[in-house]
């Protein structure tokens, strides 16, 4: 909940990308918990999983962050209002 | 009442971390606030007999991502990010889908019913030690994910390099 109220609020990109972060952390925590309280296995390969995906998201995104303020010289996502119709 | 007063603990260090992530004015307190909360998270993996995972998430997470995002918090100039206001104008919607949000999991969460239970008791993966069974598990049954993560892990190497690489004109 607080993952999303900080992706939704949040001006600045880097802060809404690390709020991405804090979902797909609620999300494994979740189901570790309920891998534990099951006692199966495949909840944590999941998480497994979902830590590669978003080490590779972190990587992408932050590359894609570096693109747009080298372009824009702003990390507010305000400012990017070049597609409005 | 050990193990209750340990998770009351993590939950509420959890909780409170993540808040302060979100509500930082400065980028960098944020990473370091999440640099604590990945810990925090860790340690609730240990608690509930991940170790792997436990691990896995240090190293992932706190050692690899959280640098990432430092290196790219240092790198480009956030001076002006400190004098300007933090949140969009229409921050109390922002504040009502996520209530929202909370208030559908906690409805899923009271219907929750026990289903069956697999055969990874504690006993059996202190026997067995956490690393084997879930590496056991996952080199039989989920061999072919495995595989395409590591070309998704490829995929991101060269889109990281194509996207943040000055465009070269001859």
């Amino acid at each position: 909940m607080i993952g999303v109220f900080g992706f939704l609020t949040r001006r600045n990109v880097i802060i809404m990308f690390m709020s991405v972060e804090l979902m797909l952390n609620a999300v494994n925590i979740s189901l570790v918990s309920f891998s534990h309280y099951l006692q199966d296995m495949r909840g944590q390969i999941l998480v497994f999983f979902i830590i590669t995906v978003a080490a590779a998201e972190a990587a992408i995104g932050l590359a894609i962050i570096i693109a747009l303020f080298r372009n824009k010289t702003t990390a507010h996502v305000d400012e990017m209002n070049e597609m409005k119709g | 009442m050990l193990p209750e007063l340990f998770f009351g603990y993590f939950a509420t260090a959890i909780i409170v971390l993540s808040v302060l992530v979100v509500t930082m004015k400065n980028p960098v307190h944020s990473v370091m606030w999440m640099l604590l909360l990945f810990f925090q998270i860790a340690s609730l993996y240990l608690f509930l007999n991940a170790e792997f995972i436990a691990a896995i998430q240090v190293i992932v997470y706190a050692g690899a991502i959280l640098v990432l995002f430092l290196f790219v918090v240092l790198l480009l100039n956030l001076r002006e990010e400190l004098k300007t206001n933090r949140f969009i104008g229409s921050w109390p919607a922002g504040l009502f889908i996520s209530a929202a949000l909370l208030a559908i999991v906690i409805n899923a969460i009271k219907s929750f019913a026990v289903s069956p239970t697999g055969k990874y008791t504690v006993e059996f993966i202190q026997k067995e030690t956490h690393t084997k069974a879930l590496g056991q598990v996952l080199y039989t049954d989920f061999l072919f994910p495995f595989e395409i993560a590591s070309i998704v892990l490829l995929i991101a190497i060269i889109g990281a390099i194509v996207l943040a690489k000055r465009k070269m004109r001859s």
